[in-house]
């Protein structure tokens, strides 16, 4: 098998790629190559650079040095999605399927067969429909992508990519959204194309699966190519091995022992709610507890629950002592708790506004008086908090979406501490921004556990859940698999724990 | 310190720097207003501003309120039918009433009073259809705009609804006494446009139904209660829709079905002429009450002049509107650019 495969000419391949955005650098000189009928995982860390691979392979990014092959040559691929038309099709996490049309239209989107200037419908369907018997899939042309199921939909999209001769199929983490029984029926359509020669390259950070479906292994870190390998010669547990390992520099501020003896704060027991099963655990005065684990695997929809964002279906929640099991965004933010959403374009700042509405909003009550807003006092607050969260702007009325990723942060931190919270929730604290506003962000969340504030902080990112948590809760799929303290937090054991490959039995 | 989302409309030119689209309507008023008076000087004379006014009145006060629906990312389509709906119970309720409570001013102000409650339920409704039922607004308000307009045809058995004639002696005066110089119908639209301006530009509130309409998720996130919020941008604009009616029933003392036809549109191009934006986030009362009597002025000036002909009414208020929103769009700016 081994020596079969690397006999054939790779269809495409990416030689000594380079990638800068300005002057970010995100990829090193990575090479990796796909031959037909063979399953390519790519895996590393998030931020590694895998992302951008994929996109420079299906041309929606240029290389900015180094080549890439196809069937051998050198070819620019076209950007924007036409490199389809060379058979490379690259299926996003988040899937490009109208959801009020058929199956069928779907598939012809965009190339639609005609009779006489009108739709061959018949044509369509029965074309649709050999796919879809090739495939294994058990769902009509003619039905509605929004009644489908998850897995349905992948595949769906996988036809739509068969249909145009792809030869390449490119996947981000298209097992994310898939239960486990999805999961084996979309492994085993993977493998009917790999028969049928296509080559598939798979983003997961579940490496079990990694294992078991991919034919080699290309490993990512920090931008840098660390190793392709037949995936024979890999355990899970290398593989999350040489996914990390790296060091960890001063851009930590020094830990401060957490007082295991002070009283909790947050107690939640058996919470259930969208996304979360059965979870307990309890939060104490000045700590800093992370939350770690693959994305989706529960840790927002946790605290969005708790902070009154969504419905909790049963549990209970004790907030200093006192049941506040189910209370409003309002409650929560009047009872000292404060969640920071990692989703602060969306969810966090309003972007055509500026930094003055955006600052106060949350706490906004605090700045009425004789019912009316009292802008001296914003005004106020806005200059306080420019120069305690060192918010750098041209002048205070560019509006917000103006502003770097690194600066709408520390607005967006400085909007959840005009509240005065005592207990604070980040979720992605450094997401997208650059090391130096990190490096301050870890500082800031470091003395203010030191005042006494508790400070859970939900983070994809290993380095800074072990770089700054005093204990670590690990959850997957909606449930706790383990909690971390003292040397145990380590990027092995946190990632054996996330990946579902170690579980700690909870009382 | 004042910024241009707080500071606007009603003193557009405060600050050094300006932009066309907070002084646009002004000048697109003051251009009408020397066009009226170059085709005829009887334009600017006190009967005919007086009259202009008062006329603006009824869209106005509606149109203050639509800003604050339309601000908080919603559309209220119903408030033409609701008016005609409202004038409708106001007439019979202080029709019956005669016999117990006379035809004096009990009685105007028992249907007052009805009046301001039906606003408040009819906004009511809408808004709790919208937030808890969770339907788009643009189809709940289509469809109490159905409603109640037949209502009215209904409750008038198809014909016309009209107030007894002893009790529209007592009520007349609120449509054509003056106070001050002024006919009252243009201080209960000053006192609206206040109350609207100091609500929307100086409070939480106001301040919530621009987070909302800019950004709901953030608002939620924000420990903004936007469905409560949302309900209440339309129970003011039922309110503001009770005002009109109040001031506009003692006008014909009748209610028909034609009553308040093509209201909501021309509340809501008011309101964006006056520079709101339609999709939410960004609100001007200032600009509003421009809005309204810009649309009064064009069919004022045609009025007076026989160069276009009346009925084209409509097209020049649409052509104006395009023109508005068009200038709005473009990011023509005197000075240097101040908001997004």
């Amino acid at each position: 098998m081994q020596a079969e495969t690397s006999a054939t000419v790779a269809i495409i391949e990416a030689v000594n790629i380079s990638k800068s955005f300005g002057p970010v650098p995100v990829l090193f000189s990575v090479s990796m190559d796909v031959r037909p009928g063979e399953v390519h995982a790519l895996i590393g860390e998030n931020g590694a650079g895998k992302s951008t691979l994929m996109k420079i392979l299906s041309g929606f990014h240029d290389p900015t040095s180094g080549q890439i092959r196809l069937d051998g040559e050198k070819t620019d691929l076209p950007p924007n999605g036409a490199a389809e038309k060379l058979g490379i099709v690259l299926i996003h996490q988040e899937l490009n399927l109208a959801e009020q049309m058929t199956v069928e239209e779907n598939v012809f989107l965009g190339r639609e067969l005609k009779n006489n200037g009108f739709l061959d419908r018949a044509a369509m369907g029965a074309a649709v429909q050999t796919y879809l018997d090739e495939i294994g899939l058990d769902i009509a042309p003619s039905d509605r992508i929004s009644d489908l199921t998850m897995a349905q939909k992948q595949m769906v999209e996988i036809v739509k990519a068969v249909s145009r001769n792809a030869r390449i199929l490119i996947m981000d983490e298209p097992t994310a959204v898939l239960t486990e029984e999805e999961t084996e029926v979309f492994f085993s359509q993977v493998g009917k194309l790999k028969e049928s020669g296509v080559g598939v390259v798979f983003v997961s950070h579940k490496l079990n699966e990694v294992k078991a479906i991919a034919d080699r292994v290309t490993i990512l870190r920090d931008g840098q190519w660390i190793d392709t390998r037949s995936s024979d010669d890999l355990t899970p547990d290398a593989m999350a091995q040489m996914m990390v390992g790296r060091e960890l520099s001063d851009l930590y501020p020094p830990m401060h022992e957490a007082d295991v003896d002070a009283d909790a704060v947050l107690s939640v027991t058996n919470l259930q709610a969208p996304g979360v099963d059965n979870v307990s655990f309890t939060l104490r005065k000045g700590e800093i507890l992370g939350f770690s684990g693959l994305v989706g695997s529960g840790r927002t929809a946790v605290f969005e629950a708790i902070c009154g964002l969504s419905p909790i279906e049963s549990g209970n929640v004790k907030l200093f002592g006192k049941d506040a099991t189910s209370i409003t965004v309002a409650e929560a933010r009047d009872a000292g708790l404060a969640y920071l959403t990692k989703d602060r374009k969306e969810k966090g700042l309003l972007l055509d506004k500026q930094m003055r509405p955006n600052l106060t909003l949350f706490a906004l009550p605090k700045f009425v008086k004789n019912f009316a807003v009292d802008t001296k006092a914003e005004e106020g607050a806005l200059q306080k908090a420019i120069r305690r969260f060192d918010v750098r702007a041209r002048d205070a009325a560019i509006t917000v979406g103006k502003l770097s990723g690194g600066n709408q942060q520390k607005l967006l931190l400085a909007k959840t501490m005009e509240c005065e919270p005592k207990i604070v929730i980040i979720d992605e604290p450094t997401r997208g921004i650059d090391v130096g506003t990190k490096q301050q962000i870890y500082h800031f969340i470091a003395a203010l556990a030191a005042e006494g504030v508790s400070v859970v902080v939900i983070s994809s990112e290993m380095p800074e859940i072990i770089g700054i948590c005093h204990r670590v809760i690990v959850m997957r799929e909606g449930h706790i698999t383990g909690v971390l303290t003292g040397d145990h937090i380590n990027e092995n054991e946190i990632m054996r724990y996330a990946a579902g490959l170690k579980r700690e039995e909870l009382h | 310190m004042t910024t241009a989302s707080e500071e606007q409309g009603i003193k557009p030119a405060k600050r050094a720097s300006v932009d066309l689209k907070t002084l646009g309507p002004a000048i697109a008023l003051l251009i009408l207003c020397i066009v009226g008076f170059m085709l005829n000087p009887a334009f600017i004379s006190e009967g005919n501003l007086t009259n202009l006014l008062t006329r603006s009145a009824f869209i106005g006060i509606i149109a203050v309120g639509a800003t604050f629906v339309i601000t908080a990312g919603g559309i209220d389509l119903s408030v033409g039918s609701m008016a005609a709906a409202i004038s409708g119970v106001m007439i019979i309720v202080m029709n019956n009433a005669i016999e117990t409570m006379g035809t004096g001013i009990p009685t105007v102000l028992l249907g007052c009073g009805i009046a301001i409650l039906l606003g408040i339920g009819a906004g009511w409704v809408n808004g709790a259809l919208t937030t808890k039922g969770k339907i788009e607004a643009f189809i709940v308000t289509l469809g109490t705009m159905g409603i109640y307009r037949s209502l009215v045809t209904y409750f008038a058995d198809g014909g016309t609804l009209s107030l007894n004639f002893d009790i529209r002696g007592t009520y007349r005066p609120v449509y054509y006494d003056s106070f001050m110089g002024l006919p009252f119908p243009v201080w209960v639209f000053i006192g609206v446009a206040i109350c609207g301006w100091l609500l929307l530009n100086r409070t939480a509130f106001g301040r919530y139904c621009t987070a909302i309409g800019s950004n709901e998720a953030v608002a939620k996130y924000s420990a903004i209660n936007v469905d409560r919020v949302k309900t209440l941008t339309y129970i003011i604009q039922g309110l503001c829709v009770s005002f009109a009616t109040i001031i506009y029933v003692p006008r014909l003392g009748s209610a028909s079905a034609s009553t308040g036809v093509l209201w909501e549109l021309e509340a809501i191009a008011a309101v964006i002429i006056g520079g709101t934006v339609l999709k939410g986030g960004y609100g001007r009362i200032g600009g509003t009450i421009l809005g309204a009597l810009i649309l009064t002025t064009i069919g004022n000036i045609l009025n007076f002049t026989d160069m276009i002909s009346n009925y084209l009414n409509g097209t020049m208020q649409g052509l104006i509107i395009i023109v508005a929103v068009f200038l709005q769009r473009s990011d023509w700016k005197l000075g240097k650019s101040r908001k997004s």
